[in-house]
């Protein structure tokens, strides 16, 4: 391979920044619902600790926020800049779809963000509850349009060619829903509800750690480990329904994740292997026979399809998807492990003070975004050749643009992503490190400004703690 | 004038980048002057006065560029290759002011380092984003559905004399804007930053408004042809208007009218781009027709626009409501 060629170049830089942004909404759509679940509580029962837990998470869901909206600004201009061709071609369907996304998500979230942010005292309780709610609806609707959009690169229907190359819309309806895009919806957003219990789960058990009456750590923790044992489950099932989406509509795709080279019936499961997509085989697999056919097919001797029936340039890396795909499901039984776990620890009555669970959920915290990146790179690596799926080529997709200029950009991303977004890691592990009680004024500007009126997060405390302070403390 | 979909939607098109740059312009503007303020307690009400609705101001900006993608997409697809550079700088640059925004809060010790990148940002993704104006302005070359100059093509005198010009007239919106959001010391500050900068702005636009004729034939045409000049000699004599308004709003020290004088120049003089362009979308080659997605496409999504750009602008508007007044006035001292 050689390492100024521009598509490669554009790949790279496309998965790099994407993966950057992905891991921001991810955390964001889950942590909105979250937000609007304690604002609910908060205005339903009166109790405070819910308020402190939502000015607690409302900061470091602005953090992040804000990372996530940057992050996500770039990506819509580089379909232009790198992915030109596509864009020429594909636009006039992906174009309307994400067109939706701004219009519908994106003006949605930002313009109720400052109100939720910085109005409670502006607004009133019921229209800032409205505002948090518009945030969360918003963080949805976003999701829903641009997998529709991702999802018509993967299983593209309801079009026609025109003479210039053009996919032309003609029907909304079937490009919109998709066959793909049920599945995908559903896994990705109970994924991001994941990815925040997890999230949520490891800083509730990080304070319950260092200090088990903590009131607001134990809320928190409880909140994320009942999330954690009823969606885990259910996300495994739709992971193996998406599978099956897939083995109808992308054969190539599966045969690749599975590490199947040979076409065969009862194929068997492989769990660990080396594809090697040179030799076009699996080195060294340890396997279960059988298995393979009876997931994909319900059947013992089912046929399973292998990457041989393919031309070799047809054919996805098996290598990559094999591997993130056994990442991502590994994660998922750990995930569902976690869950069963607090559940056998509140049958108990010991889920505030058993170390060890706390101790696994604090080392889980980050396996949702791992399990994130690992789903999408099987997803996005396993529809290669091709950036709609087997009509138009990845090769044929780029823009005309120097090898050196791509490079340049993918060098000056890389930099700016790691010092930018790596300065913002660490603001949210310090914000995430202090316990849901205290530090609410961290820093001395945000001491002195709260008497200044339009404040960032801290204004609220102001209410916070005034509400909490009557009562004391717990 | 052909009233069809790809006419409306290149109209509203339009209307996107113009209310981009209209809300973004004071925005990064505030981060233009930011080095001229050097108290930590300006900066921060500054920083104030734009928080809650910054988001919402850059969200224009993905419209007009997700639009681009949506209806005008051969026109997406030549303008960004074309501006390469210009592109990707702009939105590292809007990176950095972006998080600046929730980081600034966040540290102590790093704080300078956020109103570093703050200020900075918006300067250099202004300077980017008049550079690109320039860029189209002057012509992009097309062949065979895809752009067929080098990466430094946008690179010339015309543009950045009109990426400086953009520094300039954001800084004056900014400033006019902290007129309106602001008092005391700081409003007295930027009183005399408008004074000075009104007058720049005047006549960056005059000579840029000059330089321009003389760069396309058709632009040429466009202004100095009779009877076509009966069309377009309204708007130089509007933006005499404006600058009176303007300067006299200054002097006067008046809140309001500076900053919708301010306003009203941008708006003018994006009128007066749009009749030298019309009916081009990439100049000299594309017209919007020729760049138009197939009817289905633009009118599916036109009927969403038509619902919902009413409903953003209200609640737009709502949010601008809920913040109106001087920032950090209350019991600030
Ligand atoms: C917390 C995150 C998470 C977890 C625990 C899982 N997944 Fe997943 N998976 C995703 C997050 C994710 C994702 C990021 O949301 C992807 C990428 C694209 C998509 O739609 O979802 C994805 C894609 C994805 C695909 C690729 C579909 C395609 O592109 O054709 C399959 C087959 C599965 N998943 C199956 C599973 C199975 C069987 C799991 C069982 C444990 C599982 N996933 C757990
Ligand atoms: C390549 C594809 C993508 C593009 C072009 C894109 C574009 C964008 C843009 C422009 C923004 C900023 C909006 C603003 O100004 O407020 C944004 C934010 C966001 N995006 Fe993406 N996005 C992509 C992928 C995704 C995916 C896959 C998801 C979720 C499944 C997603 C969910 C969101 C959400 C929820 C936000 C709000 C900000 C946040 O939550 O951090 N995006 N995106
Ligand atoms: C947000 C989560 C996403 C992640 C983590 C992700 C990841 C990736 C990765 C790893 C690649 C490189 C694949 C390869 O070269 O082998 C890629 C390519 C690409 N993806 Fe995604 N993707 C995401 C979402 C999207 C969405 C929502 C869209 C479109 C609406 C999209 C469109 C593309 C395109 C156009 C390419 C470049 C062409 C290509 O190499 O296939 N991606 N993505």
């Amino acid at each position: 391979m050689d390492g100024f060629d521009p598509v490669l170049l554009a790949r790279w830089q496309f998965a790099f920044t994407v993966s950057f942004h992905i891991v921001f909404p991810a955390f964001s759509i889950g942590l909105a619902s979250y937000l609007a679940v304690l604002e609910a509580l908060w205005l339903s029962t009166g109790r405070t600790t819910y308020l402190t837990l939502f000015n607690y998470w409302k900061k470091i869901f602005a953090v992040a926020f804000a990372m996530g909206v940057v992050s996500g600004l770039v990506m819509s201009y580089q379909f232009g800049t790198n992915w030109s061709v596509f864009s020429d071609k594909a636009g006039p369907i992906i174009g309307p779809l994400m067109g939706y996304e701004v219009l519908t998500a994106f003006f949605l979230e930002a313009g109720f963000l400052g109100v939720m942010l910085f109005g409670l005292n502006k607004v009133g309780k019921g229209l800032h509850f409205v505002a948090t709610l518009m945030v969360a609806i918003g963080t949805f609707i976003s999701a829903f349009w641009i997998l529709s959009a991702n999802s018509w690169m993967q299983t593209p229907v309801g079009y026609t060619i025109n003479a210039a190359g053009q996919f032309v819309p003609a029907d909304w309806w079937a490009i919109i829903f998709n066959p793909s895009f049920p599945y995908r919806l559903v896994h990705m957003v109970i994924a991001a509800y994941l990815t925040t219990a997890l999230v949520v789960g490891a800083v509730g058990a990080w304070h319950l750690l260092r200090d088990k009456m903590n009131d607001g750590a134990g809320v928190m923790f409880s909140m994320a480990m009942w999330m954690l044992a009823i969606v885990a489950p259910i996300q495994i099932l739709a992971g193996d329904l998406h599978g099956l989406n897939t083995l109808e509509h992308q054969p190539a795709k599966i045969a690749a994740m599975e590490g199947h080279f040979e076409t065969r019936a009862g194929a068997p499961l492989i769990l660990f292997g080396w594809p090697d997509m040179e030799a076009e085989k699996t080195l060294y697999e340890i396997a279960i026979p059988s298995l393979g056919s009876l997931i994909l097919t319900h059947e013992w001797n089912g046929v399973v399809r292998g990457l041989k029936e393919w031309p070799k340039e047809d054919r996805p890396n098996a290598l990559i998807v094999f591997w993130s795909f056994r990442i991502m499901v590994g994660l998922g039984f750990l995930m569902f492990g976690l869950g069963l776990w607090s559940l056998w620890g509140r049958m108990r009555r010991r889920l505030y003070d058993t170390k060890a669970l706390h101790a696994a959920a604090l080392l889980m915290g980050p396996t949702g975004f791992v399990a994130v990146l690992a789903g999408w790179v099987t997803t996005e690596a396993g529809r290669q050749p091709y950036t709609v799926y087997g009509l138009l080529r990845t090769a044929d997709s780029a823009a005309p643009i120097a090898a050196q200029a791509v490079a340049a950009s993918l060098i000056a991303f890389v930099v700016v992503y790691f010092f930018v977004f790596g300065a913002g890691v660490f603001y949210l592990l310090r914000l995430m490190s202090k316990p849901p009680h205290e530090g609410e004024a961290d820093s001395p500007s945000d001491a002195h400004l709260r008497s200044a009126g339009i404040v960032p997060a801290p204004a609220l405390e102001t209410v916070g703690e005034l509400a909490i302070h009557p009562e004391g403390r717990r | 004038m052909i009233l069809d979909l790809a006419f409306i939607w290149a109209a509203i098109i339009a209307f996107a980048v113009l209310a981009y740059v209209m809300m973004d312009g004071f925005d990064l503007g505030i981060g233009i002057l930011f080095p001229f303020y050097k108290a930590e307690a300006d900066r921060d009400r500054m920083m104030n006065s734009v928080a809650p609705v910054w988001d919402g101001n850059e969200t224009w900006l993905v419209l007009g560029g997700g639009g681009l993608f949506a209806v005008f997409p051969l026109a997406y697809a030549t303008i960004m290759p074309a501006l390469y550079a210009p592109i990707v700088i702009m939105l590292l640059a809007l990176v950095f002011r972006g998080v600046a925004f929730e980081f600034r809060w966040r540290t102590t010790r790093g704080k300078f380092l956020w109103d570093w990148a703050f200020a900075s940002g918006s300067i250099v993704a202004t300077f980017a984003q008049g550079i690109a104006l320039g860029t189209i302005v002057q012509g992009i070359p097309i062949a065979d559905r895809a752009y067929a100059g080098g990466w430094w093509t946008w690179l010339t005198p015309f543009s950045l004399f009109t990426g400086l010009a953009l520094v300039v007239g954001y800084a004056l919106l900014g400033a006019t804007w902290l007129i309106l959001k602001t008092d005391e010391k700081l409003q007295d500050r930027s009183y005399r930053f408008a004074l000075v900068l009104g007058p720049v702005t005047l006549f960056l636009i005059g000579l840029v408004s000059l330089w321009t004729p003389f760069l396309e034939p058709l632009y040429m045409e466009r202004w100095f042809s009779w009877p076509r000049m009966l069309y377009t000699i309204p708007v130089p004599l509007l933006v005499a208007l404006a600058a009176y308004l303007l300067i006299k709003g200054i002097l006067k020290r008046e809140e309001l009218t500076p900053f919708l004088a301010s306003l009203a120049l941008f708006i003018l003089s994006f009128i007066g781009i749009g009749i030298s362009f019309y009916p081009y979308i990439v100049p000299p080659t594309l017209t919007i027709w020729d760049a138009a997605a197939p009817q289905e496409s633009l009118g599916f999504l036109l009927v969403g626009a038509v619902v919902l750009v009413p409903i953003i602008l209200a609640y737009t508007a709502y949010a601008y409501w809920v913040f109106r007044g001087k920032v950090g006035s209350e019991g600030y001292h």
